[in-house]
């Protein structure tokens, strides 16, 4: 499966991280480019969140972008939820 | 009660360190209207993982009548938080059906009907009319509150410091949750900078009978701590008359003097509550 449309969520701030998701070609696989300030501490705790929620949605050919600004673990998987559901467009309860 | 808004994850993830009673996480008016499926997920996601502390974690869902309501519930009532605090209540018809979604819900989940509580905002002049409807018909309504800013512009008048606009709505709210026995919580003070204001504001609430009162900025909290908390003479004084009312009871004696005055049974109820709020038991 993958993004139907491109899709983002959450923002810069501190303590938040965004997400930018967009379709890629059939059988392309996935592209992650993820940038953190906290990356040399906590940067394979965030590879791991990523890649466990993309096989939970089993987004295969996506390009991910994040952009993380010391996110807890449950501020990234609201994040990339929000992201997947919104490239999904499974936008229920939200006007678009 | 400190309102967090439901978008804002540094905020979230510190909310229990103020030392506010309970927390609010608002998924109603803090939050974006294209950001309602941001902020629903990331209440959903923060509220067990994140240690509140002492404090009591409530959900402000949206009103069922927009289209984020029973997405709201669907989400945040699995979890149960405390309380589910439900904006611009306007009939206890209401109150009856948002209990029934919430009830099928947590049927679903296997979860009981008696854990998580339900605060009705009161925000309309339709639902100051019905308020008492809304307040004594429902195990689950254990608060109710007064949303001023909403009411004023319900009412087409212009929320003013004094409060004058919302006077009337103020008491009859109050009197409504004390002929229930429930909790009633007084609205936000907005101005974040104006301390003296907050503390007359809170001051008069207190006066008539709210037992707390709600906040916007982490700031705000001590001042109502300060007005709400009894002082160590209310509590020297509230203890020496639960004290001496164990022991004329014991007597038979059902009204009896301290210091040339007459204590009977509303003066020992209310030296009882002052002694609840300070945790103080009587041995």
């Amino acid at each position: 499966m993958k993004p139907k449309i491109a899709a983002q969520s959450g923002t810069f701030e501190s303590s938040d991280v965004i997400f930018l998701i967009e379709p890629r070609p059939d059988n392309s696989g996935r592209k992650l480019e993820i940038s953190s300030t906290v990356m040399q501490q906590f940067g394979d705790n965030f590879n791991r969140i990523v890649a466990e929620m993309l096989d939970q949605y089993d987004m295969t050919d996506v390009h991910l972008i994040a952009k993380d600004k010391g996110a807890l673990e449950p501020t990234i998987k609201a994040r990339l939820e929000t992201a997947i559901k919104r490239s999904l467009g499974e936008q229920e309860g939200t006007l678009k | 009660m400190l309102y967090i808004p439901g978008n804002n994850p540094a905020m979230i993830q510190q909310g229990g360190v103020y030392g506010a009673d309970s927390i609010l996480l608002d998924l109603e008016d803090a939050v974006a209207l294209n950001q309602k499926d941001a902020a629903r997920s990331l209440v959903r996601n923060m509220i067990n993982a994140i240690d509140f502390y002492d404090s009591e974690v409530c959900v402000r869902v949206n009103h069922l009548s927009t289209p984020f309501g029973l997405a709201d519930l669907e989400a945040i009532v699995p979890l149960q938080p405390s309380a589910i605090r439900y904006p611009k209540t306007e009939s206890g018809e209401e109150v009856a059906e948002l209990l029934q979604i919430i009830e099928k819900i947590e049927d679903r989940h296997n979860l009981p009907h008696n854990k998580m509580t339900l605060h009705a905002m009161i925000e309309t002049a339709m639902g100051v009319q019905n308020v008492f409807d809304i307040a004594s018909k429902f195990d689950r309504v254990d608060a109710i509150t007064i949303g001023g800013q909403d009411l004023t512009a319900d009412m087409n008048i212009v929320y003013t410091p004094d409060g004058a606009g919302i006077d009337f709505a103020r008491k009859r709210i109050v009197m409504a949750a004390k002929a229930s026995h429930i909790d009633v919580i007084d609205t936000v003070f907005p101005d974040v900078n104006d301390e003296e204001g907050l503390r007359r504001e809170t001051e008069y609430a207190k006066k008539i009978g709210f037992t707390g009162k709600a906040v916007i900025n982490p700031r705000q909290i001590e001042i109502i701590h300060d007005i709400y908390t009894p002082t160590d003479e209310e509590i020297r004084k509230a203890y020496r008359i639960v004290k001496e009312f164990k022991i004329n009871s014991a007597a038979g004696i059902g009204v009896f003097a301290i210091d040339a005055k007459m204590i009977d049974a509303p003066i020992v109820t209310r030296a009882e509550y002052i002694l609840r709020l300070a945790n103080v038991t009587v041995g």
